[in-house]
């Protein structure tokens, strides 16, 4: 490397780090030593105690204070000359717009989520920034690089979507220990401590329930003074007895499928629950309420162990009426959160029971949390790994040695001798509908879908646009803004409640659609095609959005309909790798001449230092030829 | 299961990690006794990882005091004068440590770690010489293998760009996950995939590799090596064998030194009947020169010693047989069995 050159780029460089996590400590530490003297660096997020396993810039001191904050304060306790400007902001905010990005040399990510690196891609895209991209999981470490024009934009190749699970899965015919989390979290979670006035599918019956439910809402409504262990009971009785019956009643549901057991609390549980009853009063004077816990009541210690029918039982039982004794306040406004203990206690006791009942393998309260709450396994080596691998990327982008830019996989067992495999990146795909414009197509029933849906769905959620606009033709159907007065704002809601055939600029077979983000700069062509049915187990949304070309997924398929377990239900947050499986595509330097003098006595041709990443079934099977 | 169990405070604290290698790795951890001696940019992250995972002591010994070298890539260091005035790496290093987790005991051993005897090596679990010299790299790992307890040696040496690491584990037994599509499934998908595979505990296999000592795996003849090897094996071997003759420490050579390095390449090679493109001369060049190491390259070498130590410890995962190259300029990082075997 010639160091004087790489030096002054390296001083003159004016960065921009998103994400002051596991990643983002690493990460920060090492721009530092490798001589950057200005790094800005943007994360929403506060201090937690599991955060220090890893993030090692933070101490226990500084739980609850803001990461970015306390990362630069560190940092610059070793680098004092150096300027770290930190926002603690999230960096979907519009002050974080093209011209804000427009100031950076390179941009590097240390995020864990796929909204927001869809965003930042974009932005990058616009302000013509690269963009060093990462993400790390237990052993398991990526980056990559994003040049506008010379290389993929990160939504070239198709980052698969959260796993949604369809509604019947969840309230009646689970088989997986997740669609039960889901269950305990998003239905009877919600149903008993959540807002009430939410839908909740967690009564979705069959056909002949009839009048009945009237009197299944009365059954999680608690009377004033009714005894708490009663209650439980009764809730207990409903939704793992009463429910399952009544969806046994349905003949035709469970032709090809294992019959759920009825489970019943007088068969699992004593008559009389005064032991419990007695500490959970004895505890009323001095338990302070965030650390109450059924567990400890029980006497369980340990969150690796395994329940029986049982203790799940008794978990639910007494964290139900550990909410109603002393989190009486809370009730109707919690959602869940993994590190509220006694709705993880809840959560997984009452996940178990149902497993329990639908023949599902139990897990323990460790386990059932990390599904829950989508927790993501993490250690600080490969973070620190990938930060160096950033930090070389970075340093590439800033000489502009093209021809050197790496995606670089960092692997758990060698792969052709390799634990680090860097591979040329691929060019643009010029059927991405982010970085090349490809019109997209929805095929979506026109009569029966409303505005909100395509908004939600599609708008947000698959295209990932944060303020977004949509247009038919001439006519502002929808936006998102500050500066909107009254009347715009009622009619865009009035729109989004209508059919998109009953909108003033009726929406129908064949029309086109403009759906912007002007943050992002990004415009994308919707042509809309009408479809009267859609199969509700594998088009649960309704929808399609379709036209861009996927990369051909190799051995894709069975990774995301795997049966993992740690998947996550209807909302995902997921892990924080990021790009996925690269396939067979034109590789950069195909194009460019061979203009890389190569030592005489360095043998090896291109094809032994790059690896091309193939069908992973492929190179498996070659692995073991060559062993 | 293995003694007690993890303290509450533990298992918060662990949280995350316990749950890419499991609690039972985690207590292991926390009783093991890690020795480093050497301490420059990749031992300060390789130490930085270790206390990070919770092991149960560290013990630094470098009585280098602190200078503008080190202060450079050794991120543990405050750069302020009245901190670090007289005392040694080892000292200074071992405040900061403590500092990144208080529930791991780091302490400094003072003097010559060649000249410490036997018995002293029976404390430790495992032991890391950076930047050593060829003598105290064998004499050390000649003493490990007496002991009867079964102490993991390891080496590491990063110069310019590049580094390398060595891995003696003796005869070491293991289990391990025998899935190989897993890791093939770059994306969000292969951590859910891996995690699953977590679970099933019942496909665990059992497996046995039988390690070379250091002296073995720097001996080995060239010419039965495969070509394909990673060229800094060889090049480090000459590196070697050049600050031994000449009495110098790591690190201390310059541009003026290439002639006698290419010398002693070229009798090298000559004694292995091999050519002399076998060493490719840049290398040598880059590695001479580059006595500063490269941050981000510290950052990676660091990470993959301290995730060996973790697997040695905790006795899970295939570990690295026997050295890992990695080298900045190609962005490979590559595992070497070397051995006598390829003479057999």
């Amino acid at each position: 490397m010639d160091t004087q050159q790489q030096q002054s780029s390296i001083q003159g460089a004016k960065v921009l780090m998103v994400g002051a996590g596991g990643i983002g400590c690493e990460l920060l530490k090492t721009l530092a030593l490798s001589g950057f003297q200005d790094i800005h660096i943007i994360d929403m997020d506060t201090i937690e105690v599991s955060n220090l396993n890893r993030q090692f810039l933070f101490r226990r001191s500084h739980v609850g204070q803001s990461k970015a904050k306390v990362a630069r304060d560190a940092v610059l306790r070793f680098r004092p000359h150096i300027n770290i400007r930190s926002y603690h902001a999230n960096v979907k905010n519009p002050e974080f717009d093209v011209d804000f990005f427009k100031q950076f040399d390179v941009v590097l990510n240390g995020l864990d989520n796929l909204d927001a690196r869809r965003h930042v891609n974009r932005l990058c895209l616009a302000a013509d920034v690269p963009l060093v991209e990462s993400g790390t999981t237990g052993f398991l470490g990526q980056v990559t690089v994003h040049v506008k024009g010379k290389t993929e934009c990160y939504e070239c190749q198709t980052k698969p979507a959260p796993k949604t699970y369809p509604v019947c899965t969840i309230t009646s015919t689970p088989t997986k220990f997740v669609h039960c989390i889901v269950w305990a979290k998003d239905l009877l979670f919600a149903k008993l401590f959540g807002d009430k006035n939410q839908d909740n599918d967690l009564n979705v019956r069959a056909n002949n329930a009839a009048s009945s439910s009237k009197e299944t809402e009365d059954v999680f409504e608690r009377a004033e003074d009714e005894d708490i262990d009663q209650y439980g009971r009764k809730i207990y009785d409903h939704v793992f007895g009463y429910n399952i019956e009544a969806a046994l009643s349905n003949e035709e549901t469970w032709k090809n499928r294992r019959r759920p057991r009825p489970i019943y609390s007088k068969e699992v549980l004593p008559e009389c629950m005064s032991q419990q009853n007695g500490s959970t009063q004895n505890c009323s004077a001095t338990d302070d309420d965030s650390t109450v816990s059924a567990m400890p009541l029980l006497g369980l210690k340990n969150p690796q162990e395994l329940w029986g029918l049982t203790q799940n039982s008794l978990v639910f039982i007494e964290a139900l009426k550990l909410f109603f004794a002393k989190r009486k306040k809370e009730i109707g406004h919690l959602t869940f959160d993994k590190d509220d203990q006694l709705a993880v206690e809840f959560v997984t006791a009452a996940a178990n029971i149902r497993a329990e009942s639908f023949g599902i393998p139990l897990h323990s309260l460790f386990e059932a949390k990390g599904i829950a709450g989508n927790i993501v396994h993490a250690v600080a080596t490969t973070n620190a790994i990938v930060a160096g691998l950033i930090v070389i990327e970075a340093i590439k982008v800033l000489k502009k040695d093209a021809d050197k830019y790496r995606m670089t996989y960092c692997l758990e067992h060698p792969s052709r001798k390799m634990l680090l495999m860097p591979v040329e990146p691929f060019e643009p795909n010029p059927a991405c509908y982010v970085c090349s414009k490809t019109p997209l197509v929805l095929e979506i029933n026109t009569r029966k879908s409303k505005l909100r849906d395509l908004v939600d769905k599609i708008v947000t959620a698959k295209l990932g646009m944060n303020l977004p606009l949509v247009m038919h033709g001439a006519s502002l159907l929808y936006e998102v803004g500050d500066d909107l007065d009254a009347i715009m704002v009622a009619n865009y809601n009035a729109n989004l409640e209508k059919s998109l055939s009953e909108l003033p600029s009726p929406v129908i077979n064949g029309s086109i659609l403009t759906v912007e983000d002007l943050q992002q700069e990004l415009s994308c062509k919707i042509n809309v095609k009408h479809r009267e049915e859609f199969d509700e187990e594998k088009e649960p949304e309704g929808m399609v959005l379709s036209g861009w070309t996927q990369s051909p997924a190799t051995n894709g398929e069975s990774a995301s309909t795997s049966n993992n377990e740690n998947e996550k239900a209807v909302d995902v947050t997921e892990s924080s790798s990021g790009p996925e499986m690269a396939s067979k595509k034109r590789r950069l330097s195909e194009t460019q001449p061979e203009n890389d003098k190569k030592e005489t006595e360095n043998v090896e041709s291109d094809d032994d230092e790059l690896m091309e990443i193939e069908n992973p079934v492929m190179v498996s099977k070659k692995k073991k030829r060559v062993e | 299961m293995d003694g007690e169990e993890l303290t509450e405070q533990e298992t918060a604290l662990y949280d995350r990690q316990i749950r890419v290698w499991g609690a039972n790795a985690q207590r292991r951890l926390t009783k093991s006794h890690i020795l480093v001696s050497g301490i420059k940019g990749t031992v300060a992250e390789f130490c930085k990882n270790i206390v990070l995972a919770g092991v149960g002591s560290v013990t630094l010994m470098d009585d280098s005091l602190v200078n503008e070298e080190a202060l450079n890539a050794n991120f543990l260091i405050p750069p302020d004068e009245n901190a670090y005035r007289g005392k040694t790496v080892a000292e200074i290093c071992c405040d900061s440590l403590k500092d990144f987790n208080p529930m791991v005991l780091v302490s400094v051993e003072k003097g010559d770690l060649s000249a410490r005897s036997t018995e002293f090596f029976e404390k430790f679990d495992v032991v890391v010489i950076g930047y050593g010299s060829l003598a105290t790299k064998k004499a050390v790992n000649e003493k490990c293998r007496k002991l009867s307890k079964r102490v993991a040696f390891y080496t590491v040496d990063c110069r310019d760009s590049c580094g390398e690491i060595f891995v003696d584990l003796q005869d070491y037994k293991y289990t391990k996950v025998p899935c190989m599509m897993l890791q093939f499934c770059m994306s969000i998908l292969t951590s859910l995939l891996w995690n699953f595979q977590q679970k099933k505990l019942e496909e665990k296999v059992e497996c046995e590799l039988n390690f070379p000592s250091f002296q073995e795996a720097v001996s080995v003849p060239w010419k039965p090596i495969p070509r394909r090897t990673a060229k800094l094996y060889f090049a480090m071997r000459v590196i070697e064998v050049f600050e031994e003759n000449e009495g110098r420490k790591h690190g201390q050579c310059s541009l003026l030194d290439l002639p006698t390095v290419l010398e002693i390449k070229k009798k090298l090679c000559e004694a292995n009947t091999v050519s002399e493109s076998h060493v490719p001369d840049s290398l040598l060049e880059r590695l001479i020169t580059g006595t500063i190491e490269f941050p981000p390259a510290c950052a990676i070498v660091g990470g993959i010693l301290a995730q060996e130590v973790i697997k040695a410890v905790s006795g899970k995962g295939e570990p690295l047989n026997n050295f890992f190259y990695y080298d900045a300029q190609d962005g490979k990082g590559v595992m070497e069995n070397i051995s006598n075997s390829f003479t057999s």
